[in-house]
């Protein structure tokens, strides 16, 4: 039997799909903000149906609009502070493993008390001194999703200066500058990109479940979090769309940066020949 | 010309590896080492290249210390080729990186094919690697060569082969070898003196 | 008598990714013949990128799911599938592994050695494993952090004589030893091959395979290309194949002669005779495909093993 494409191909089609759709999502989103807003009385409370495929709400509002908004606004913030946070893991990461000792136990400190304090309590503390909104959500999640990726550099770098290649690039007299540059960014950076990309599912979870909370973006920005917070005051009279469709569409948006996570992972590891 | 260890002495913690070692390798000598397993004869040679500092006693090269930046004339060659090459850098680049001259001598002479050179480490079976190793620890201006089982996970053949480019080179350019091995039978055939630890 | 291990013409190829999206098969092991029986040592003897790890990988079912394999895996008379392998695996077919990794850091050795089994007729076993190696029932009680890197060889050796195995497979046991620790690991493989165990010692170390083996088997780019015993070795004479001869002449307790030249790597080799770019005797009909055959009380895929050394 002849396969048409093989493995990996099918693994760089995937990520390109994966990463259209979510681009389009965005798109979307912004476009239709308007949209969202919209409220219209004469149809309010309607059940999913061929005009509104996700239903309205108590206030006329196309659910379907309000869900692309809140998923692009997700992705929006989600971008933000996973660059954020894996520059900072980068920075800090790199300073623990290549800067001395110091460095490393003050990093390595940092790193185990934020890893040590529940995850969701830290967004939430951080957002509430930041004097929530956007840039209190932005500020938490930014600031609690370092230490693990951190972690993995600091990681690599300490074991990377004690290769043996490493070793011996240096007393070839090769500069520090160099020996960084041709022989530890070039294992670091894929971790990085993977990381980077990880860290997206986790800062869009908690965006939403802080704001669902009531502690993150406040109630007038069509967030996933407000829909959802919202929608379960209907849920028990019986409007089971309003929370079902925006739910599965978060779900479908941080397994799709999950699966693009794991993928790049995969194609950027040199041992992975065969994947 | 030589290179020196001066009651060299190293441990972790308070777990001694190495005490007390004094070991000359004068130019064109080739001083073989044998010892059981554990002893420290790879932290012997990475204190003798320059890897690790001491606890105690000196290493001297021409009576001075070695120097700490730049390029360093004494050279070792590790047991396992695969962890010597940095697996994300083409061969090619590795031997640059070295300073390989143009002419291409040391690659004849060392049987490695050009088609090698765009290759990535993981690509090429241990014996080759090994002779990228070699080149690598040649191209410039060394005077002495640490050789650390550096063809025990080699096949006969192979291992033959890069010996007997080695004992030329160090003929011709009266480099100081340091040899490493478990196999007596090896190290009678190349050394001018051995010596135990 | 029938052999315990039968391996015939079993080859082995891989998908591979090249640079990017292109995927090309690549041809490890292809024709790999030889048997063990009870009671004998048998060297298998390579370079690196010969088969020689393919082997003991899929005999052990440990082939990675990229691979193929084809030819026949035969225990004690009938063919060797997955079900039956999983039921011997560890039991009767035991692997001598490489690095002493393979011991379980958080569990006491004696507890590894008797495998979750409690009873008395267990801890007396696992005593009697111990005190073979000379450890003493102090051992058992240690981790294995504890053991120096002796101990814990001989440790790793009591577990797998523990089972009284049909089959030991050793895959590159003494790389890391110097010679008197393999000179006693050896020495316990031929102490299991006495009490009627057949082992398979891979290796690249052909001084020690002389040493132990009743018959050695030498690879060359995923062939067999000679079955010898292992007096043969006395002379170069009595040697069939130009490469073990090669081999033989680049001993440093022979010439230490280095033949030119380098074994094509997997996937490299064009049909034919694998060794014939670098073989003296090199002529036309090598380019066809050369059968393995008896010859002279051992095997051999030479055509003109019959010239001898001249």
């Amino acid at each position: 039997m002849k396969k048409y494409i093989n493995n990996r191909q099918a693994t760089c089609a995937l990520l390109a799909l994966s990463a259209l759709l979510l681009l389009a999502v965005l798109v979307a989103g912004l476009l239709l903000n308007e949209r969202a807003m919209a409220t219209d009385f004469s149809r309010r409370d309607l059940a999913p149906c061929a005009a509104f495929p996700f239903g309205t709400d108590w206030m006329g509002r196309d659910m379907l609009a309000r869900t692309l908004a809140g998923l692009s606004l997700s992705i929006r913030i989600g971008l933000l502070t996973a660059a954020v946070s894996a520059v900072l893991a980068l920075l800090l990461g790199a300073a623990a493993g290549g800067f001395g000792r110091k460095a490393d136990a003050a990093v390595s400190w940092l790193t185990d008390l934020l890893l040590g304090i529940p995850h969701i309590l830290l967004v939430l503390l951080i957002s509430l001194a930041c004097g929530r909104g956007l840039w209190g959500v932005v500020a938490g999640v930014s600031l609690s999703h370092w230490p693990s990726l951190a972690r993995v550099i600091r990681g690599e770098i300490i074991q990377l200066r004690q290769a043996p290649y490493v070793l011996t690039a240096t007393k070839l007299g090769v500069s520090r500058l160099q020996v960084a540059r041709r022989h530890m960014l070039p294992h670091v950076l894929p971790q990085f990109v993977t990381g980077l990309v990880l860290q997206f599912p986790h800062a869009i979870l908690h965006e939403a479940s802080i704001t669902f909370l009531g502690f993150g973006l406040s109630a007038e920005q069509p967030a996933i979090g407000v829909i959802l917070s919202e929608s379960m005051r209907y849920l028990t009279t019986g409007r089971w769309w309003l929370a079902l469709f925006p739910g599965l569409a978060l779900i479908g948006v941080v397994l799709l940066f999950a699966g693009i996570g794991d993928r790049l992972g995969r194609l950027l590891d040199p041992a992975g020949i065969h994947a | 010309m030589s290179l020196e260890a001066k009651e060299l002495g190293f441990g972790y913690r308070r777990k001694p590896v190495l005490e007390g070692i004094n070991l000359t390798v004068r130019a064109g000598e080739r001083v073989g080492l044998a010892a059981p397993s554990g002893r420290g004869k790879t932290t012997l040679c990475k204190l003798l290249a320059g890897y690790m500092r001491p606890n105690c006693g000196s290493v001297l090269l021409d009576g001075k210390p070695l120097p700490q930046k730049g390029y360093c004339p004494v050279q070792m060659i590790w047991q396992h080729p695969e962890l010597a090459l940095d697996p994300r850098m083409r061969l090619g680049d590795a031997l640059a990186e070295a300073g390989a001259d143009g002419d291409g001598r040391l690659l004849d002479a060392l049987q490695i094919q050009p088609a090698w050179l765009s290759r990535f480490p993981r690509e090429l079976s241990g014996g080759e690697l090994q002779r990228f190793c070699i080149a690598r620890a040649l191209c410039k201006p060394v005077r002495f060569v640490l050789c650390d089982e550096i063809s025990a996970m080699l096949d006969l053949v192979t291992q033959a082969q890069l010996w007997d480019f080695l004992l030329r080179e160090a003929a011709q350019r009266q480099l100081g070898l340091l040899i490493v091995s478990h196999d007596a039978a090896l190290l009678k055939r190349l050394c001018t003196r051995i010596e135990h630890i | 008598m029938v052999p315990v291990l039968q391996v015939e013409d079993l080859s082995i190829s891989f998908t591979q990714y090249t640079s990017g999206l292109r995927r090309r098969t690549i041809s490890a092991v292809r024709g790999l013949n030889l048997a063990v029986e009870a009671g004998q040592v048998v060297a298998v003897v390579g370079a690196s990128g010969s088969g020689k790890s393919l082997l003991a990988h899929s005999i052990l079912g440990l082939l990675p799911y990229n691979s193929r394999m084809e030819g026949r895996i035969v225990y004690q008379g009938a063919p060797l599938t997955i079900d039956r392998l999983k039921q011997l695996r560890g039991r009767e077919i035991v692997l001598a592994p490489q690095g002493v990794s393979y011991l379980d850091p958080l569990m006491q050795v004696d507890k590894q050695l008797r495998r979750g089994r409690r009873d008395a007729q267990a801890r007396a076993d696992s005593r009697a494993a111990l005190a073979r190696y000379g450890l003493g029932p102090d051992t058992g009680r240690k981790y294995p952090f504890e053991l120096s890197g002796g101990m814990a060889r001989r440790v790793i050796m009591a577990a797998a004589a523990m089972e009284q195995p049909r089959l030991l497979i050793a895959d590159e046991p003494t790389p890391g030893m110097d010679a008197p620790a393999a000179r006693r690991l050896l020495g316990h493989f031929r102490a299991l091959a006495a009490e009627q165990t057949a082992v398979l010692f891979i290796t690249h170390a052909l001084d020690l395979a002389i040493e132990v083996a009743d018959r050695v088997v030498v690879l060359y780019a995923g062939q067999t290309i000679e079955e010898a015993a292992a007096e043969d070795f006395q002379s170069v004479h009595r040697l069939r194949h130009p490469y073990t001869r090669a081999l033989w002449r680049a001993m440093p307790q022979h010439d230490f002669a280095p033949l030119p030249g380098a074994q094509p790597g997997p996937g490299q080799a064009e049909s034919g005779c694998p060794f014939a770019p670098r073989c003296p005797k090199a002529r036309a009909a090598c380019g066809q495909t050369v059968p393995y055959r008896p010859f002279g009380g051992g095997w051999v895929r030479c055509l003109y093993a019959e010239e001898g050394d001249a």
